[in-house]
C-alpha cells in the first residue's frame, strides 16, 4: 500500500482494505457503502461533516439566477441549487505538499 | 449538527457484526488509506459520491495581502473534491 502509484478508485479501495483489514472484499465493501451513504445522508440533510486529519464538507445554497446558455446567447433562468464543499484538513494539506 | 468519525465509527459498528474496536480501525484504516493515497499524489475516485484531486500549482508571484510586499509562491499541491452527479442530485432531492 505505501508504495501505491496510481489513481484509486473505489473497488481498488476496496480491495486494499481488506487487505489491511484481513477481511473478504464483501465485507469491506459494505464498510465502504455504510460510510459513503452516511456522509451522502449528512450532506442532503444539510448537515455539515469534519473528519479530524482529513477534512470537511459543506453545503452552500445558491439562489436562483438569470444566466445564459454559453452558445447561444440564450438567457435562461438558473433554479436555485445545492453544491457541497470540501475543505482540506490540516494535517493533509501539509503532507500532500511534503 | 455534524457528522464526525465517531459518528461514522458508531454506523459501522451499528451495520455490521463488528466490536467497537473493530468498527473504529475500519474507518481509521478507511481514512489512512485515502489519506495516503493523496499523500503520494494520485487522485482518488469514490464513485457515486467524487473525486479528491491533487492538483499541481505552479510557483507565482504573490503578495503579502497585509503588506503589500511581492513575494514569491512556491510551486505547491492542493487537494480539490469535484463531486459525482450522482451526489449532488440526491442533496438537490433528486
Amino acid at each position: 500500500m505505501l508504495n501505491w502509484g496510481k489513481d484509486m478508485n473505489k473497488s481498488e479501495l476496496i480491495d486494499i482494505l481488506a487487505q489491511e483489514l484481513k477481511m473478504p472484499m464483501r465485507e469491506t465493501n459494505s464498510i465502504i457503502k455504510t460510510i459513503v451513504s452516511a456522509m451522502t445522508e449528512a450532506l442532503v440533510h444539510g448537515e455539515n461533516i469534519e473528519i479530524r486529519g482529513f477534512g470537511s464538507f459543506m453545503v452552500k445554497e445558491y439562489e436562483s439566477y438569470c444566466g445564459r446558455n454559453p452558445k447561444t446567447g440564450e438567457k435562461i433562468e438558473v433554479p436555485p441549487k445545492k453544491l457541497p464543499f470540501f475543505k482540506v484538513g490540516k494535517e493533509l494539506k501539509e503532507r500532500v505538499n511534503l | 449538527m455534524t457528522l464526525t468519525k465517531a459518528d461514522l465509527v458508531q454506523k459501522v459498528y451499528e451495520e455490521h457484526d463488528f466490536t467497537k474496536y473493530q468498527a473504529s480501525e475500519a474507518v481509521e484504516t478507511f481514512l489512512r488509506i485515502s489519506k495516503l493515497c493523496l499523500e503520494n499524489g494520485n487522485d482518488l475516485l469514490i464513485s457515486g459520491f467524487g473525486k479528491f484531486n491533487v492538483k499541481k500549482k505552479r510557483a507565482r508571484r504573490g503578495r503579502n495581502p497585509q503588506t503589500g510586499k511581492e513575494l514569491m509562491l512556491e510551486p505547491r499541491r492542493v487537494v480539490t473534491f469535484k463531486p459525482s452527479g450522482i451526489l449532488r442530485n440526491k442533496i438537490n432531492g433528486g
